[in-house]
């Protein structure tokens, strides 16, 4: 009975829609955000000094402005991948308990 | 002023331990079970978790530790500000969703969905308390110096009072008044870091590039404090330091525990976002903080000793700092903050070791999953105070080490174990118990060795002249050591078991998908 109905939810199209909608949220989100770190931390590791270039007149570096542009652009990815699990993937996780849930 | 009492700083304390104590009298009237011991019932919202997951990010060996590292070498404190924040879009993208469906109270719950419970446990356990030593070990280093400087109280003493403290919070309130402590002090924290920044910048008139002309001007490396330099100094080095950071933070035993505490999963991603907020914005405090630091103390003969020294270490320069922007009301006020924060965080730890060993060890493992909850709870608590002990041990035999380095390493030991282990688990169909068992424990083990090879404990700490191992920071190798064993060791896994555990993958995701399942993980 419970084989049964687990079977039912794999093969619904809710299910396939979830776990899609799912991966085109997720993907683009977390390979950005590694990309930026990663080149950030290989910038570190092998040319330092552009990071130390002085923009400007003023002794503020490109390093403090990637820096801090990191800080604020994790807060987005964030921001976004929030957003769009509890606007886009909720309803789709609740339709499927409604169906499928245990009883509950 | 060290030995000299601060009167505020005492007196604000006080408040805070008394305020805290009421909490724990409070939250013990309502700890009726372990679920309440473990995650204060489900009954968290997501902001109030929010602040609670940013309080324990924003522990003393952040404040003290990063701003120290700032005023010691500039830019680079802000790598580790980086580092220690990008870990978060990666758990809420591909953590906190399977987490909260598969799990119940810690992560090696997740673990052990489809795997053996007793080896899997057991690894999971001992990852578990490898990190909450470590970073326990940094915590509590830093509580000891800021006492002694401020308090005039000896080291030793002021070790066991934090101990004692943690021990009461935890023991009685369990995560219920953990969450609160931790609510509190992060409201504290930020305000006092709030304070000690804007008080900076109006100081230069709010011109950002002032701070900095000032700040290279006094600073013995001049301009070298503006990009990269010495802490990070090889390539290798930085990349493996860049990965403990990241990944390291989605192997916090006491972190993952935090998204059981909220009733459901919206609250869960509303808890990231704002954690993800307060954390970026407290990162940017402390990066501020660190260049007034060396703006208004270095050359200051009131906070530099002769030999050019900040008086009580480079952990000490927020703290002085608060001293020459606000004599000893903001000094008094910040350093009540640094204590209480110190306090929380190792309370938010030594609960998630604990758990480790009355949810994981006893229950799971020795009792195979029907302990008598009376029972569980007992060895909760004396695992509680236990686990308590040794902090104080540990933070007396490593008194004299740099606590930001400390917590790289529970960060170094976080992402060669638990990260690995934990998001094959969710993610890699062909995971067995033998590869996660055998791989993660390969990766714990050349963490550990490697730590103990390389430069902080080999040279500084044992006295020999040269490390064995070159770099500080062993991600890059040990967690390419987890990740190949446990490919290789489950890969190569034809028994039975294995087999059957691939099997249960499918069922598995589609749990970690909906939170729908065959049978319920959680009495929620």
């Amino acid at each position: 009975m419970v084989e049964k109905k687990l079977n039912d939810l794999r093969n619904s199209d809710e299910y396939k829609t979830l776990v899609e909608t799912r991966k085109k949220i997720v993907k683009p989100l977390a390979i950005s955000m590694l990309a930026v770190y990663y080149v950030y931390i290989l910038v570190i590791a092998f040319a330092p000094e552009v990071l130390a270039k002085p923009i400007g007149d003023g002794p503020t570096t490109l390093g403090i402005l990637v820096g801090l542009g990191i800080i604020f652009f994790s807060f987005i990815v964030t921001g976004i991948a929030v957003h769009a699990a509890n606007t886009e993937l909720e309803p789709l996780t609740e339709k499927l308990h409604e169906k499928f849930g245990e009883g509950e | 002023m060290t030995g000299d009492m601060n009167t505020t700083a005492v007196g604000m304390f006080s408040v805070f331990v008394i305020l805290t104590l009421g909490i724990t009298y409070w939250a013990a009237s309502k700890m009726t079970s372990t679920k309440h011991f473990y995650s204060a019932g489900g009954q968290i919202t997501g902001f109030q978790n929010g602040l609670a997951i940013a309080g324990d990010y924003m522990s003393a060996a952040s404040f003290l530790g990063i701003s120290g590292l700032v005023f010691a070498a500039g830019y680079d404190g802000l790598i580790y500000s980086i580092g220690f924040l990008v870990g978060w879009p990666i758990i809420l993208l591909l953590i906190a969703e399977p987490l909260r469906n598969l799990g119940k109270f810690t992560f090696a719950d997740v673990a052990c969905y489809r795997l053996q419970q007793k080896p899997t446990r057991t690894l999971a356990a001992l990852g578990t308390l490898a990190t909450v030593a470590l970073y326990l070990i940094a915590q509590m280093v830093g509580s000891g110096k800021l006492i002694e400087v401020l308090f005039g109280m000896e080291y030793t003493y002021a070790i066991i009072l934090v101990g004692t403290l943690m021990m009461v919070y935890v023991t009685f309130g369990g995560m219920i008044a953990t969450t609160w402590v931790q609510i509190i002090k992060a409201c504290l924290l930020l305000f006092g870091a709030s304070l000690i920044a804007f008080m900076v910048l109006a100081h230069f008139n709010f011109n950002i590039g002032a701070l900095f002309t000032t700040a290279v001007e006094h600073h013995v490396k001049g301009d070298a404090i503006m990009g990269p330099g010495g802490l990070v100094s090889d390539p290798i080095s930085a990349i493996s330091l860049g990965l403990a950071l990241m990944f390291g933070t989605a192997g916090l035993p006491h972190i993952l525990m935090r998204f059981f505490t909220v009733p459901d999963a919206k609250q869960a991603h509303r808890s990231v976002f704002f954690a993800t907020g307060f954390i970026g914005y407290f990162y940017i405090l402390t990066f501020i903080i660190g260049f007034g630091a060396i703006a208004f103390l270095v050359g200051n003969p009131d906070f530099m000793d002769e030999s050019g020294k900040l008086i009580g270490g480079n952990n000490m320069a927020a703290i002085q700092l608060s001293s020459a922007l606000g004599g000893d009301l903001l000094l008094g006020f910040i350093s009540a903050v640094a204590f209480a924060t110190i306090l929380a965080v190792v309370s938010g730890l030594t609960l998630a070791g604990a758990s480790a060993i009355s949810h994981d060890l006893y229950a799971n493992v020795i009792c195979k999953g029907h302990p008598d909850e009376k029972k569980e709870m007992q060895v909760s608590r004396l695992a509680t105070i236990g686990l308590g002990l040794l902090a104080i041990i540990l933070g007396i035999l490593f008194e004299k080490q740099n606590v930001a380095y400390m917590v790289g390493l529970a960060f170094a030991i976080a992402a060669s174990a638990n990260f690995p282990i934990l998001l094959l688990s969710m993610y890699w169909k062909d995971l067995t118990t033998r590869g996660a068992v055998i791989g993660g424990g390969l990766g714990l083990l050349t963490a550990v060795i490697l730590v103990i090879l390389g430069p902080i404990v080999w040279v500084d700490i044992l006295g020999n002249v040269e490390a064995i191992f070159p770099y500080k920071y062993p991600a890059l190798f040990s967690m390419t050591v987890a990740f190949v064993g446990i490919w290789f060791f489950s890969k190569t896994d034809t028994s039975e078991t294995a087999i059957a555990e691939r099997t249960a993958f499918e069922m598995q995701y589609l749990r970690a998908q909906t939170g729908i399942g065959a049978e319920k993980a959680s009495k929620h």
